[in-house]
């Protein structure tokens, strides 16, 4: 029989979490984000795994980089003051190429802004948020149910592409109830890191291979490598060889960007002879989903776009999407002053007008707002 | 001498390639050869030891060694170390870090991972200044010494780093120098030995830096001033309060036995087993 | 969202924009008087035992201790888009300031039910008024069961969740030692109910 439970989205993490195979966490408390932390101190250590609250933020990503240079599945969880403290160690597990998860339950900002209410305000900084270039994997789920599947999706991304990957959820979802079915174990893929199989002398921690892919050996496996924040060479000491930079920072583009068909989900519905096109991602996909019922119940021809993999951007899929003669406009809904619309408006086509139905006032939008919105630009 | 520079040799990465990074006569290579020296005394085997390391010159130390390294951000590595050794409690996790590193960004951290009492081994180069930056003053930099950016001396008080770690929780505390290397050698190995939080301050010269600007001379001379300024522990304790003044203690200031973290999460993971 | 299940295929396919198939309940009050758990209760009543999709959302905050408290929920057969309210079907209210505060989120065919103790002006005609707090402290001897009383009555008025299912989810979430006083609250709570239902003009 299906195992029907009622659950928070952020106790989905958690769950998602343990079927996807985690074994260490370390937080910070934080609302509203808070959940994830106590759901895991109390399932972690039952099987075997290791929880641990750090001093702050920054301790805590330090910490599952440290864990997952030994071989451990990772994850922390925050909201964005706690987001903005872990940038910098992020970075790190960008260049040193460490898979983790980084849970980012999103509250209102700038600074300690709204705690306990809702937005969307921290997309750019998933993508943007540490300094230098790299490639950032964010992931959004609509519901608590989707959480679920897309923490687990999130665990094997950073596990098969060694790299740290972001679950962008928000305080609404976080904190909401909803019906789920448990997914079967076996139902689900669960990747683990590809470890090494030449000698130790033959080992080298960041190799250029052609596919960009690189096995990952953990300390105390006899490798004894060495891992550093700086630029590195492939062996990974540092260098200051510009041919050796470029080659590092393009296998950390490429080692994304060449998988996007795999990385990027996007739904689609009714685009085929849509007018006008919502895009919107997370929780407000539903009020879009619902905005569109309710137009087409008046006969309009919208259809919907939802980013589920929100980062990288994969420009032919949208090229693709939007490519039918019928499409006039794309709204773009987001509880922010318009920060994914860019992303959007880079790829849509030039004829095609793009808007922004941006709301940032600490509530959902409502799917009459979509509804008002798709009125007005038809 | 040779038989010691000898076993240094033997655990120096193949791979990397030399001159290091330091100033010639830079104490920090001498707490190199006393890690190594404890090391190969305990036999512990190379897999089995991560050294961790944050910014700045004494945290470059790792790269030359050939164990599990970690080279991390700056004040976090014994933050990541962390990670590294509940993750993995077999770990012999030792983190090198100097006194910029470790007790002003990563301040917090330091008392921290001292309350928690996890058994990680922190070697603390303290040369009293910034190097990497170049000369910058730091939270143990004297009163009234001068650093780039204590042009008219320093107007900040200094931590103690001994009563700093025993106030915080550590097991174990203790001081040295990289002028009294053999004491160095085996303060090293009784905090590795150590279960538990374990500090040992390593008081090296910063000549090119804070020798420079305060006038403390080459690093000859700031070596050999280790040697007048130094009183042991045990003979500080027989000699009168105004003899002390202006002397560096080194020895042993704390070695007690108390649970430690790891330990305790792993009883409570057997705790919960069939729960 | 919910996954759809054959029933739900079906019930969408026979009413294609059926956007409005939805059962939207608001219990409001103020803070410590167990709205947010109610709310859980109904939810995980449906959800589990009733087969239906919900969805449970609630103020959180400063706002949620004490003053105004609120937990909403959306109850459907098919899958739930919007998660928070679009027009309320059933407002419950505990306290005047949140009658006040929520009656014009009621649809004209919604129902206000609220404690006639508490609140003495009636902002909406289609509405049913149980004493829930004097009910809780005078017939069960327990007044923090006043919510398990008013879980009885929506029962009882509304039948959104049935009967069994929340008996059940009520027992559950009771705390050791007060599963008989819960259990007395919520036979109280579909009696009274019941009653006002017969009672009045809806």
């Amino acid at each position: 029989m299906a195992d029907v439970r009622l659950l928070q989205g952020n106790e989905a993490v958690v769950e998602g979490a343990m079927l996807g195979g985690l074994t260490f966490f370390a937080g910070y408390p934080i609302t509203p984000s808070t959940e994830v932390a106590e759901g895991l101190a109390r399932k972690l250590p039952k099987v075997g795994g290791k929880f641990i609250q750090m001093e702050d933020e920054i301790a805590s990503m330090a910490a599952i980089i440290g864990a997952a240079c030994t071989g451990a599945k990772t994850m922390t969880a925050t909201s964005g003051p706690g987001f903005s403290l872990m940038q910098e160690n992020i970075g790190y597990a960008y260049i040193a190429e460490v898979p983790c998860v980084i849970v980012n339950v999103q509250r209102g900002g700038p600074s300690t802004g709204l705690p306990t209410k809702v937005a969307q305000a921290d997309t750019m900084q998933a993508r943007w948020g540490t300094h230098g270039d790299y490639v950032a994997i964010a992931l959004a789920p609509q519901s608590v149910e989707e959480t679920i599947m897309l923490t687990i999706r999130a665990m094997n991304l950073s596990e098969e592409y060694r790299t740290p990957v972001i679950l962008l959820m928000d305080e609404v979802l976080g904190h909401m109830r909803e019906k789920v079915v448990m997914p079967e174990p076996g139902t689900f893929k669960v990747v683990n890191r590809t470890k090494p199989t030449v000698p130790a002398n033959w080992y080298k921690h960041f190799e250029i291979t052609p596919s960009f892919k690189s096995p990952m050996a953990s300390f105390g496996d006899g490798y004894r490598f060495h891992v550093t924040g700086l630029t590195h060479n492939e062996e990974g000491f540092p260098t200051s060889e510009s041919k050796k930079i470029h080659d590092k920072l393009f296998k950390l583009q490429n080692k994304i960007m060449r998988y996007v068909d795999d990385i990027c989900e996007i739904e689609t519905d009714g685009m085929e002879d849509a007018h006008v096109a919502v895009v919107a991602y997370g929780n407000v996909a539903r009020a879009a989903k619902q905005a569109i019922q309710m137009a087409r119940h008046r006969r309009m021809k919208v259809g919907q776009v939802r980013p589920i993999t929100i980062w990288p951007t994969h420009d032919k899929k949208y090229h693709e999407i939007f490519s039918s003669k019928s499409l006039e406009v794309i709204i773009v809904a987001e509880l922010n002053q318009g920060q994914y619309v860019t992303e959007i408006e880079r790829v849509a086509p030039k004829h095609v007008k793009v808007v922004s139905l941006a709301r940032f006032d600490s509530e959902l939008i409502t799917p009459d707002q979509i509804l008002n919105k798709i009125k007005e630009v038809r | 001498m040779l038989q010691k520079s000898d076993v240094i040799h033997q655990y120096l990465r193949p791979k990397k390639a030399f001159p290091n990074v330091w100033c010639p006569g830079c104490g920090i290579g001498i707490v190199m050869g006393s890690l190594v020296r404890a090391i190969d005394k305990l036999q512990i085997a190379r897999d089995d030891i991560t050294l961790v390391s944050g910014i700045g010159c004494s945290s470059r130390l790792p790269v030359y060694l050939d164990f599990n390294t970690l080279h991390t951000t700056h004040g976090r590595a014994l933050a990541f170390a962390t990670g590294v050794k509940l993750a993995k409690p077999k770990m012999k996790v030792i983190v090198i870090t100097g006194d910029g590193d470790c007790l002003a960004i990563g301040g917090n951290h330091f008392i921290h991972a001292a309350r928690r009492n996890i058994d990680i081994t922190t070697i603390l180069i303290n040369n009293m200044i910034y190097g990497m930056t170049g000369g910058q003053f730091s939270p143990t930099t004297p009163s009234e010494s001068f650093a780039t950016t204590s042009p008219y001396g320093n107007k900040e008080n200094q931590f103690d780093i001994p009563k700093l770690a025993i106030a915080a929780g550590a097991s174990y505390v203790a001081r040295g120098t990289v002028y009294h290397v053999t004491q160095l050698d085996e303060l090293i190995t009784e905090a590795i030995t150590k279960r538990g939080f374990s500090v040992v301050e390593a008081f090296s010269n910063c000549h090119t830096y804070y020798g420079r600007l305060n006038r403390a001379g080459d690093a000859v001379k700031m070596i050999d001033d280790m040697k007048k300024n130094v009183i042991p522990l045990k003979a500080a304790a027989k000699m009168p309060p105004e003899k002390l003044e202006g002397k560096m203690l080194t020895g042993v200031f704390a070695d007690v036995e108390k649970d430690e973290y790891c330990d305790r999460y792993d009883q409570l993971i057997e705790s919960l087993k069939g729960k | 969202m919910t996954p759809k299940t054959k029933a739900n295929e079906a019930h969408e396919s026979a009413k294609p924009a059926q956007v409005f198939d939805r059962f939207e309940i608001r219990l409001s009050g103020s803070g410590g008087q167990g709205l947010v758990l109610a709310g859980v209760i109904i939810a995980e009543a449906v959800s589990t035992l009733d087969g239906k999709n919900v969805v449970q959302t609630q103020s959180y905050g400063p706002e949620a201790r004490g003053g105004a408290s609120r937990t909403d929920l959306v109850i459907s057969e098919g899958e739930i888009y919007y998660p928070k309210p679009m027009a309320i079907d059933l407002l419950l209210a505990m306290t005047q300031e949140s009658c006040d505060l929520y009656h014009g989120g009621l649809k004209d065919t919604g129902v206000l039910i609220y404690d006639s103790h508490l609140v003495t002006q009636v902002p909406f005609a289609r509405s049913i008024g149980i004493p829930f707090s004097q009910l809780a402290r005078h017939e069960i001897g327990l007044p923090m069961v006043a919510n398990v009383i008013s879980l009885g009555a929506i029962c009882a008025i509304t039948k959104i969740v049935s009967e069994a299912a929340l008996t059940k989810i009520v027992t559950k979430r009771s705390p050791r030692g007060t599963e008989e006083k819960n259990m007395q609250a919520l036979q109280l709570g579909l009696k009274v109910g019941k009653e006002a239902l017969e009672g009045s003009k809806l």
